[in-house]
């Protein structure tokens, strides 16, 4: 499996983040040379290898149903770039 | 009398308790360290103010006979990936411009608890992702170390922790922060000829440290040697409720449970990591390191650890995969820098923030991650890295069956140029063949200065060490260390 | 149970087509903190002021679980005969947008924690076992719920309050079962009913508690599922049903034009009553799932899963079967009396006021049906609001069975006791209410009212029978109404002698 351009496009589209062509057509090869040296996993028989899902044998603890936290609005807002009237600003969105 | 700058964490400690000097001396001593190694670029954010109120307080608490903490009177520096409340941190990006935590991390947070001041946030890879410390936004950092050609070129500290190396090793700050997800810890310590440690997976809270790879990222101390990585880790480590990864376990005394003699310990030589092209130096020192740890009584096994080979690359898609999804908050909506071109909206300032506010390398590694989580592909990657990521670890499993430790180099290569692997990121993730396996397999493994190559540069060996046996690793790191003899330090060029 | 075919059938041109409806219902589990924060979940703080720093993704910020929210997926599960999955875990799924701080919402994707379930709807009120269809649920899982845009508050932005932002939601997945609009709303009515039997959800769809994304195709009788199409945010049971008759006849029509349906996402808009495609962006549905690292797999022990099967209430099919079965009520006031949990609640309240339940019950229910639910509705109360308690119910009905007073003075003493909160044989008492048993003095005014209209005596005896109500009225009249009717008719009878 390798890239086009049209899939690095679409990869940094996917992640925010804005390319140039120019720099699109950088990506390709640098890409795929990443991607073509992990590709050497597909070598390793796992037919049988479930995947890890922890790596330090540990469970999942819950915590009660209690209200610890919030409160805190000037600590949210603190670090806005734009903070009005106790919201977030953000670029006028159209859904 | 040693200098108090040449002094480590148990060499503070011993002189602040017995009144040889005040911890405010010992601030102000490194306080001034700091403020005079700035060519080396290793401090991002300098904090005296911190170091100094630590210190006062650690003098009162002696003066009213209080039991003092186990850092009391230790300034340390802090890697930038750490939030500091009200104290700038950037992950050395350009996208957390601006940013002031207005919480405090728990390694911190325990680090302070113990009595120790901070220095300053320290300069390291963007994100933890490097291994040079050259993906900085803000420069690479220079380590002290020179080769000993007579030239000046200047050399990398290693990474991602590389500020923390240099400032150590440098005898800039006594002991630091450090994070290690594929070996950033172990990596920059050998490279600049100090100890580093990073413990089993889950010891040390990552509740405010600055997410690279989830399932990978474990802080450690990076210090003189093994006893001062000793106490700072009992300082940092412990169980956090507001990690869900957090072990629940109580922190062992390291440090009182320190001992050389390895009696009964076998010690094991994994085959796989003998790589091609390793250089002869360090091959020589790993034979050395055979030496010493036989001397120290234990017994010398062959291991193998079969899919060693696979670790790096599945490495480089499982860290890149937590990556790209970690650093999605990075938008410009709630801190840090907002790019926002003329009538864009808002999907169009996310691109653009992202484009303007991360790094190359960053950059690289979320488009990987995106793609290998993406629709058609997941399987063929993340799911496969992560069954082969199974089968690293039931490879160190089976390895316990015939020894309690693992013997390797820590890195392929002593320090190298700044600049000379910047161009190939290939290269530059091979930097990591020694230290990923046991990332991915969430083991505890120690770097320690071993020696000094051909050109005058620190080589570190690495012991690794099952879950929770941290002591096991120490104790071994302080066998190698007294045979060792290692004493060299950079001369001070800055 | 007995399946009843759907009748609901587009006409087209091209002959019938019948509709295949599937629901994700998201419903808002109840819980006083989020699911991986511990903000409060109140609704109508002022903005961001129900946001921990993990709300708001700062860096370093991790998720811990709220034991409560998996707690009410499980009972819930439990309550819809669904598999508990004992090994569950979370995932990341990862897209853009200003309302998710964190640029994923954590989810589960591969393993939720329930399974297949069902769940019997009913789209016959008065007689539910005779119009009854089981409804598959595929499953159920625990996700965040994302923050609040605003759109109206500046000229060039936006606003973004994060209160709602990681409030626990299950999401309730139905199989594709239902085949009409009534189908669907029943399923809606049934499954809100359970969650509030359960208490894991309020219910409250006007305050978004509870939404329906609503997934729509047509086929032609007996062919393979068609294509179908997702309309997000459906948030009342009028609306799901609207947007099931909207999308099926627009299916239809772009089939039957040779067309093609397009499987998207759309919005339904309620003011033009339409639905229409939300364009997202082409990369909007790769959301790279992938478990979270920042948590590990959910594994249930047996004994929390017992205590969350034993801590489940009555639920309301059992409960609607005991009343019909045991209390002996009809299947109309059975259904009615459970639809909702406060009403069986509060009816149950009113039989614990007596050792033998099944003697009041169904007098009870009546009463229940049609005099506190008139009341109720007319002053736009729920009836936990009722002025009249059960206990003050169970005293009107005892003066209504002793003979105390008739049911038609028992409709004057209710309305009293709305007005003034009173007890109904205080009211009895003080307003002299009480019902005339005494044979003499009924006897009496019967020989006035006869004496009265000799002429009507006469036609009655004369064989004109249907005057004997008119004797009853005038007898109730001059008694004011609290002659006791039973009495009166006996007396009349005796008295008028055989008519004809």
């Amino acid at each position: 499996m390798s890239v086009d351009k049209e899939t690095v496009k679409k990869i940094a589209s996917l992640s925010r983040i804005a390319v140039t062509e120019a720099e699109a057509d950088a990506l390709v090869p640098e890409l795929n040379n990443i991607l073509g040296w992990v590709e050497q996993l597909g070598e390793v028989d796992c037919s049988k290898v479930e995947p890890m899902t922890a790596v330090i044998p540990n469970k999942l603890r819950l915590r009660d149903d209690e209200v610890t936290d919030g409160n805190v609005r000037d600590k949210v807002l603190a670090n806005a770039p734009v903070a009005e009237h106790g919201f977030f600003g953000v670029p006028k969105v159209i859904e | 009398m040693a200098e108090i700058f040449e002094l480590g964490i148990a060499g503070i400690r011993t002189g602040v308790a017995s009144g040889d000097f005040t911890a405010k001396e010992v601030a102000e001593t490194f306080i001034d360290r700091v403020s005079a190694a700035k060519s080396l670029n290793a401090v991002l954010v300098e904090t005296p103010d911190h170091a100094l109120a630590a210190a006062e307080a650690t003098d009162k608490a002696k003066a009213a006979g209080e039991t003092l903490g186990k850092m009391a009177g230790v300034p340390i520096g802090m890697k930038d990936l750490f939030c500091t409340e009200g104290v700038a941190t950037t992950a050395a990006s350009l996208i957390l411009d601006g940013f002031t935590p207005q919480y405090e991390s728990t390694v911190s947070a325990n680090l302070f608890k113990a009595g120790a001041g901070m220095l300053g946030k320290l300069n390291m890879d963007q994100f933890a992702m490097g291994s040079s410390n050259e993906t900085s936004a803000f420069g690479n950092v220079i380590s002290p170390w020179r080769r000993n050609d007579g030239g000046n070129t200047d050399l990398a500290p290693g990474g991602s922790s590389g500020g923390s190396a240099a400032v150590v090793s440098g005898r800039i700050c006594p002991a630091a922060t450090g994070t290690d997800t594929g070996g950033s810890i172990r990596q920059p310590a050998a490279f600049v000829g100090i100890t580093g440690f990073k413990p089993t997976y889950g010891r040390c809270s990552r509740w405010g440290t600055i997410a690279f790879a989830s399932s990978l990222d474990q802080a450690g101390p990076m210090a003189h040697d093994v006893r001062d990585c000793a106490i700072m880790l009992e300082a940092m480590a412990g169980f956090d409720p507001k990690d869900s990864t957090s072990l629940d376990l109580p922190v062992p005394e390291w440090e009182a449970g320190l001992k050389s003699d390895l009696t009964g310990k076998r010690i094991g030589i994994p085959k796989e990591y003998r790589v091609d092209n390793m250089p002869p130096e360090i091959d020589a020192l790993w034979q050395k390191g055979i030496e010493w740890l036989q001397d120290a009584g234990a017994k010398i096994v062959d291991v193998s650890l079969p899919h060693t080979k696979y670790a790096l690359p599945a490495y480089y898609i499982i860290a890149p995969a937590e990556a790209s999804s970690n650093l999605a908050r990075y938008d410009g909506v709630r801190y840090g820098m907002r790019d926002l071109p003329d009538g864009a909206g808002l999907q169009d300032m996310y691109a653009a923030t992202r484009e303007s506010g991360f790094g190359p390398e960053v950059k690289r590694r979320i488009m990987i991650g995106t793609y290998v989580l993406s629709a058609g592909y997941y399987d063929a990657y993340y799911t496969q890295a992560q069954k082969v990521r199974t089968l690293i670890s039931q490879d160190f499993d089976k390895a316990w069956e015939s020894c309690d430790l693992l013997l390797t180099p820590t890195a392929p290569s002593a320090a190298f140029g700044l600049g000379e692997k910047a161009d190939d990121p290939l290269a530059m993730y091979l930097n990591d063949v020694f230290t990923v396996p046991s990332s991915l397999a969430g083991l505890p493994a120690i770097s320690v200065p071993a020696g000094l190559d051909g050109q005058g540069l620190p080589l570190g060996l690495q012991i690794i060490g099952k879950a929770l046996d941290e002591q096991s690793v120490f104790n071994a790191g302080l066998a190698m260390e007294e045979r060792a003899g290692f004493v060299a330090k950079p001369e001070q060029w800055w | 149970m007995s399946m009843t075919e759907s009748t609901y059938r587009i006409q087209g041109a091209t002959g019938e087509w019948e509709v295949v409806i599937g629901l994700e219902v998201h419903a808002q589990i109840t819980s006083n903190a989020k699911l991986f924060s511990g903000a409060s979940t109140e609704f109508g703080a002022e903005p961001n002021t129900q946001v921990s720093l993990v709300d708001a993704a700062m860096p370093g910020m991790l998720p811990v679980l709220n034991k409560e929210c998996v707690r009410q997926a499980v009972r819930t599960g439990l309550a819809i005969n669904a598999q508990i999955n004992k090994y569950s875990r979370f995932d990341r799924k990862n897209y853009f947008y200003a309302d998710l701080p964190q640029g994923y919402q954590i989810s589960q994707l591969y393993h939720p924690i329930v399974g297949e379930g069902k769940i019997e709807i009913s789209l016959d009120e008065k007689d539910p076992d005779a119009h009854g269809k089981t409804v598959g649920v595929e499953r159920i899982h625990i996700e965040q719920d994302a923050g609040k845009l605003m759109h109206d508050q500046h000229p060039t932005m936006s606003y973004v309050d994060l209160n709602r932002c990681g409030v626990a939601l299950m999401e309730i997945v139905s199989m594709p079962d239902m085949t009409s609009p009534k189908e669907a709303a029943a399923y809606v009515r049934k499954l809100r009913s359970i969650l509030r039997y359960v208490g894991s959800c309020d219910g409250n769809m006007e305050q978004g508690s509870m939404r329906a994304d609503v997934n729509v195709s047509v086929r032609k009788p007996g062919d393979e599922l068609g294509i179908r199409t997702e309309t997000k945010n459906v948030n009342s049971l009028r609306f799901i049903q609207q947007v099931i008759e909207y999308e099926a006849q627009r299916q239809v029509d772009v089939l039957e034009e040779g067309g093609e349906i397009v499987q998207e996402t759309r919005l339904f808009d309620p003011d033009r009553n339409e639905t229409r495609s939300m364009r997202s962006k082409e990369d909007a549905h790769d959301y790279r799932y992938f478990p979270d690292p920042d948590l590990l797999p959910l594994e249930l022990e047996d004994d929390f899963i017992f205590d969350c099967k034993a801590s489940l209430p009555e639920l309301p099919d059992e409960k609607r079967a005991r009343y019909k079965n045991v209390l002996g009520l009809s299947a109309y006031n059975a259904a009615v009396l459970t639809a909702e949990h406060e009403t069986a609640l509060w009816f149950e309240e009113l039989l614990e006021t007596t050792d033998e339940p099944e003697k009041i019950a169904s007098s009870a229910a009546n009463w229940l049906t049609s005099e506190l639910f008139g009341a109720l509705n007319k002053m736009g109360l729920s009836i936990e609001q009722s002025p009249v308690s059960p206990q003050q119910a169970a005293e009107l009905l005892g003066l209504i069975a002793d003979g105390t007073i008739s049911g038609k003075i028992a409709k004057q003493v209710f309305e009293i006791m709305l007005e003034t909160g009173d007890g109904a044989a205080r009211i009895v008492e003080e307003k002299g209410l009480k019902q005339e048993s005494d044979t003499g003095a009924i006897e009496k005014v019967i020989a006035d009212v006869m004496a009265a209209n000799e002429d009507k005596v006469a036609e009655y005896r004369g064989g004109k029978d249907k005057l004997f109500g008119f004797f009853v009225g005038q007898t109730m009249k001059a008694m004011q109404g609290k002659a006791n009717p039973q009495v009166v008719n006996e007396l009349l009878k005796k008295t008028l002698g055989p008519a004809g």
